[in-house]
Formats: C-alpha cells, sequence, structure tokens
C-alpha cells in the first residue's frame, strides 16, 4: 500500500525523523485555521499518490492564513494525473538552502534492501539516475545488520554529503531505517531532504509503501487505508477476502491461481482484438481451493459490476479435481438463485486438469441456458468475448 | 536424474500436524515421496499416519537422515521454521507458505546465504517435483510422469497447466519458484541445474509482471544455456501500480512490464508463447526435432 505524503511524514515524525509543523486539510476553512495556527508562511500541498503535483499547480505558497484558504479552494477537488485532489497539507514554509535525497528500498533483484542517496534532490530520482548516475549513491543494507551508524555513515561518504550536514544526514538514515523495520515498509523517500538557511535538516516531503503481507502485525495500519478512493467492487471483494482488481472492460473473469488468472486476462485480450476490442474487466482469483461458497462470492462480486457483459470461469483443476470444481459452479449459481440474484449473464466455463471430462458433464447436465462448457483456455476466451461483444 | 529432488529425497514436513501439513504430507506419500519425519514445536512423539512427529528439524534429520524440508508453517511462525531449518543444514528448504512479511524473507534468505548450506524454494511457492520420484510440495503428482523437459515457472497454476498441455511428453523436474518479490531460488538457478542435468533435453520457463527476474534470466540464457528453452510471460494486461494476486507480480512505472520481459526473452533466442498452449506447441515442436 503506497501512502500520502501526510501519512508519510506522520511515520516519519513517529520514529524520529524530523518534519516541518502542519496539519492536514479537507476544507478550505481548515487549511485557514490550520495556516493561522502554524503562523507565517505556509506551503499548500494537494495530496494525491502522484508525482508531479508542482507542475500541475498543486502546491501553493500562501502568505497570510486568507492566502492559504483561497489556494486550498483553487487545488481542492483539482484533478492530477487522473486523481482528484480531495486533502491538502498545509505546512510551515522552509527557506531552503540545498536539497538533497534519501531513501531506503526492498532491492528484488539482489534480494536485500539498497540504500539510494544524492546531494541533487527535489528532482524525480528517476531522472537523476538518468543524467547524473554519478550523483546517486547506490549502497547495499544487509537484511540482518540494518542500518547501522557506520552504514549510514558510509551512505552519506558516498553520496558526498557537505561537511557539514553529515552527522544529521545520517542520523535521519538510522532514524529513517526504523521506520521501515518498525512499520514494515519496502519502501521510505525522503525527496527533498533539505538544508534550510538556518542550518536545519529536515525531510520536507516522503513517500512510504507498506508491505501488505505484514499487515497482521500492525493493527494501526488499517486507518491508513483510503477507503472514500478504493473502487467500491474491490472493496466488497475485500470484505470476502476475495483477491479482486477492477479493470476497464467487458469480459467478467474467475480463475485459479494468479499466474493462470493474469493468463486468462491476457488470452481473452487477445481474443477481444476480434470482437470489437472487448477487454477483460477484472482479475479475481478464487485460490487452489476453489470450494462452492468462494466460486459463489466471486461470481456476486463479478456480475455486480455493471460493466461486465459475459463471464469467463477458468478453472484448471489440479489439487481439487475438476468434478468438485463443476459441483462448485453449480452449487454457487444455485446458491445466487436463493439468494434471489439468478444469474443474468452469459457464463462461459473451461474446466480442465484432472477429472475434467467428469467435470464437464456435471456442468453439461446441469443444463443452465446461460451457461456454455468449453474444452479449451483459447476456445473460451474466444467465445466469452464473443458473448461479451453482443455477437 | 532430475534437479534438486530425486527418488533418494527424505523430506522432513514442517507444521505437518496442521490441516494443510496434513492434506499434503498424505498427498506426497501417495505420490510415492519418501515422507521420513514431521515437525511441530511441542509435539515430539505424535505422528501423522505412522510418520513420525519431532520437536525440531535438528532433531528429525538426526532421526530419520531427512535431507529436505517442506514449510506449511503460517505466516506469522514461518520465519522462525526457515530459520530452524537453515540452521539444522538442510539442503533444501521449500517455503509454501503465502503471505510472509517480505522482511522476514529477506531476513532468512540472508541467513541461508551466509550459512552456505541451504538452498530455500519459495516462498509462496507449490514447490518442487520429480514425476516418478519424489513429489515436495503441492504440486499435483496425477497430471504427467517424468521425461525429458525441465520447467521454471514463477505460478504454481500456470506449472499445473503447462505440466498438462505437454503430459505426453514428462518431465524431468518442475520448479514453482513462487510469486514473492524475495524468493531463495529464481529462474537462473533452475536454468543452471536444467542445463547440468543430462535427462532435461529442453526447458519451459513462466515468468510474470514485476521486478526484472526474466530480463536477468535472458542475460544468463545467452551466456550459459545451450538446452532449447521456450519461454511464457502473463501479465500484459495488467494495470501499472496494481498487485495482480501475488505479492510480487505488479507494474510498478514502467518497470516489470510483461513486454519488457518477452522481449528481452526474444533477444537471445528463447521462442515466447502469446497463451500457454502456444508455448506448449512450441515445446512439442523442439521434442520432435
Amino acid at each position: 500500500m503506497d501512502l500520502y505524503e501526510f501519512q508519510a511524514r506522520q511515520l516519519f515524525a513517529d520514529h524520529g525523523v524530523p518534519v516541518t509543523d502542519g496539519e492536514v486539510c479537507s476544507t478550505p476553512e481548515q487549511a485557514r485555521v490550520a495556516a493561522e495556527r502554524i503562523g507565517g508562511m505556509v506551503v499548500v500541498k494537494a495530496q494525491v499518490k502522484t508525482g508531479g503535483r508542482g507542475k500541475a499547480g498543486g502546491v501553493k505558497l500562501a502568505n497570510t492564513p486568507d492566502e492559504a484558504e483561497a489556494r486550498a479552494r483553487d487545488i481542492l477537488g483539482m484533478d492530477i494525473k487522473g486523481h482528484t485532489v480531495h486533502r491538502v497539507l498545509v505546512v510551515a514554509a522552509t527557506d531552503i538552502a540545498d536539497e538533497y535525497y534519501v531513501s531506503f528500498l526492498l532491492d528484488r533483484a539482489n534480494r536485500t534492501y539498497l540504500s539510494m542517496a544524492s546531494v541533487a534532490g527535489g528532482m524525480e530520482i528517476e531522472e537523476v539516475a538518468v543524467t547524473q548516475p554519478e550523483k546517486l549513491a547506490k549502497i547495499r543494507v544487509d537484511a540482518l545488520e540494518g542500518c547501522t551508524p557506520a552504514k549510514a555513515a558510509e551512505i552519506v561518504a558516498t553520496a558526498q554529503f557537505p561537511a557539514e550536514v553529515a552527522d544529521a544526514v545520517a542520523a535521519i538514515l538510522v532514524d529513517l531505517w526504523q521506520v521501515l523495520v518498525k512499520e514494515d515498509a519496502t519502501l521510505v523517500e525522503v525527496n527533498p531532504l533539505v538544508k534550510s538557511v538556518d542550518g536545519r535538516v529536515i525531510a520536507l516531503d516522503g513517500k512510504v509503501t507498506l508491505d501488505d503481507n505484514a499487515s497482521y502485525r500492525h493493527p494501526s495500519h488499517e486507518e491508513l487505508v483510503d477507503r472514500a478512493a478504493a473502487d467500491p467492487l474491490e472493496l466488497r471483494a475485500q470484505e470476502l477476502n476475495l483477491n479482486y482488481v477492477k479493470l476497464e472492460g467487458e469480459v467478467g473473469i474467475i480463475g485459479n491461481g494468479a499466474g493462470l488468472v493474469m493468463s486468462t486476462l491476457d488470452v481473452v485480450a487477445y481474443a477481444g482484438e476480434e470482437f470489437d476490442g472487448v477487454r477483460p474487466a477484472n482479475f479475481l482469483d478464487i485460490g487452489g481451493g476453489a470450494s462452492a461458497t468462494v466460486m459463489s462470492n466471486g461470481l456476486d462480486i463479478v456480475l455486480g459490476d455493471p460493466d461486465v457483459k459475459a463471464v469467463f470461469v477458468n478453472v484448471f483443476g489440479g489439487i481439487t479435481t475438476c468434478d468438485s470444481v463443476a459441483n462448485g459452479i453449480v452449487q454457487a449459481i444455485n446458491l445466487l438463485a436463493d439468494r434471489g440474484e439468478p444469474v443474468t449473464k452469459p457464463i462461459v466455463c473451461r474446466i480442465d486438469g484432472n477429472n475434467a471430462v467428469e467435470g464437464r458433464r456435471i456442468l453439461k447436465d446441469f443444463g443452465h441456458a446461460l451457461i456454455e462448457v468449453v474444452d479449451t483456455m483459447d476456445d473460451a476466451a474466444r467465445r466469452a468475448a464473443q458473448l461479451a461483444a453482443g455477437k | 536424474m532430475a534437479i534438486w529432488l530425486d527418488s533418494n529425497s527424505r523430506i522432513v514436513v514442517q507444521g505437518m500436524t496442521g490441516s494443510e501439513g496434513t492434506k499434503h504430507t498424505r498427498r506426497m506419500v501417495a505420490s510415492g515421496a519418501q515422507v521420513v519425519a514431521g515437525v511441530t514445536p511441542g509435539k515430539a512423539g505424535a505422528d501423522v499416519d505412522g510418520i513420525p512427529v519431532f520437536n525440531s528439524v535438528h532433531d528429525a534429520m538426526r532421526e530419520t537422515g531427512a535431507n529436505v524440508s517442506v514449510v506449511f508453517v503460517p505466516p506469522k511462525f514461518a520465519k522462525a521454521a526457515v530459520e530452524e531449518a537453515i540452521d539444522a543444514a538442510i539442503a533444501l528448504c521449500v517455503v509454501i507458505t503465502e503471505g510472509i512479511p517480505v522482511m522476514d524473507s529477506a531476513e532468512f534468505f540472508q541467513l541461508s546465504v551466509n550459512s552456505g548450506k541451504t538452498r530455500l524454494i519459495g516462498p509462496n511457492c507449490p514447490g518442487l517435483i520429480s514425476p516418478g520420484q519424489s513429489n515436495a510440495g503441492i504440486i499435483p503428482a496425477d497430471i504427467t510422469g517424468r521425461g525429458p523437459i525441465g520447467l521454471v515457472s514463477k505460478s504454481g497454476t500456470l506449472t499445473y497447466q503447462m505440466m498438462y498441455e505437454l503430459r505426453d511428453l514428462g518431465f524431468s523436474s518442475c520448479v514453482g519458484i513462487g510469486g514473492d518479490p524475495i524468493i531463495g531460488t529464481t529462474h537462473i538457478d533452475a536454468l543452471a541445474a536444467f542445463e547440468a542435468d543430462p535427462e532435461t533435453k529442453a526447458i519451459v520457463m513462466i515468468g510474470e509482471i514485476g521486478g526484472d527476474a526474466e530480463e536477468r534470466a535472458a542475460a544468463f540464457i545467452k551466456d550459459n544455456v545451450t538446452k532449447p528453452v521456450v519461454g511464457y510471460v502473463a501479465g500484459f494486461t495488467a494495470p501499472e501500480g496494481k498487485t495482480m494476486g501475488h505479492a510480487g507480480a505488479i507494474v510498478s512505472g514502467s518497470s516489470g512490464t510483461a513486454a519488457a520481459k518477452q522481449e528481452a526473452l526474444e533477444a537471445v533466442g528463447v521462442r515466447v508463447g502469446k497463451t500457454p498452449s502456444e508455448t506448449a506447441r512450441l515445446m512439442r515442436a523442439i521434442i520432435a526435432g
């Protein structure tokens, strides 16, 4: 889960990384009150999970509380790269002398952690990596040893931070590593880390990505989830413990196993090229077991998507044999009918693997007018795309 | 021959007395694997279908000569279980558990590197099977038999699908390396082992979006693999920034896309199928000569 800036800076503050005084606001009036309390010049910053806010006009200086209210009014509701601004962060303005960059992140390729640091901060770090690679220090951080004071000193020296900020930056690195460890983050980034004119080193903006697998150790992270911004179908699927991602398309997809479902989306998209460009409407992995309850919950979610015109159920019977999968589908459809939500859209089923013949027979014997059984994944994808296109 | 797992493998199941552990122990035994022990701390003296349970991997190894562990321990306790297997210096530790925090995986992976004695496979994987010889994990054993193809895949069900498509040809070993951001055994490790395995004549490599493991595997194939390789990559339609089921399956910005992986593989002569069935056809043509 990616966090908003105001959430990231709260985690920074919790672990001793210095941040400026500030408040998150969802109305222009709140922005005025915040600016009055903070005093002096403030910056009003759009809270969206995307880069390039400044260029889009989402970050503005305000000299007075009146101005802060006006700037907040301009920014709230603004669309930045498809993200609507619902909140602004009002922070004390800082007189910046120098801008730097520091981060810790998971290094998948080397299966460890990496620290990146640069004295060329303030711009997109991807850009620094391309235009001035010599200015971006990358230092491996051992997962077992972590960022010790000695490691922090090494990072500071490698990135050639000026002597007058070296100690302060090293101390921040040690604290920032604690944010990563204590909060189970896969990315903690400060950009820019600044030296103010009066000589303080402060995290002015930050990004944090949390590891969803670790949420069981962090009950407090639940409140960082932005329910208002989430897709309603995704939220419902989450409540039902289903692995669902809403996409822009017309063919509802249900399958077992993340790889097979991703593959199903691709095969449907290829097939759709022949039929008015119909696309997969979602990703939904019902897992290895594919029980009747999970199948009916899955069908419920997918059929609840008004964009869906046809459904493709693609299951490989491995651990669970195809006859039990087929029985699961039959029970799921009966369950939905019992709930008063009978199936009204065509469903193409491809079940293959162990006991495939028996599984297909069960579905054919069920004899539901809207269920078609197709033997191969490619043919079934084609049929589902055709039905979704109304052909 | 096969890679990493053969008829001499003696398996200890960590978490054998749990419901998943018991279920899959029975499946492994039914498929002919030698499951010699189970481990559940505090349950020494118990048994599952006559297979003795020990308090620790160390005890199980000493008493039964176990040399492969398969971990079915829930995420919360998985790190301790894997660290115990590494401390006991077991040769192969297969971590089936899904949902382990990545920091735990980073720590136990580093521990395995430091110890230098244990190969980790997974986490979040179906394990590996050498058909007709042994089976360590949850891959269904009745899909296909022994044959000339080696398979390495990030995905469980795509592994089963590919085994099924090529079931008349058979496999030397099929290795599910898992869909997490940090995994103990990579495509490259499996490619190197298949290259060295005389029974393996050709290799299927299945990848998916996220990270750059496939691109790195392509570079490795160029310089080190002489056997024919066919590839498949899932996730062309995956949107940026969304995790697609597997914790590691995410396109971040412009990195980790299926298109980039396909391009890298094709650039080194790997034939990449557009669908699983086309991939199977490519392999069939290679085996037919």
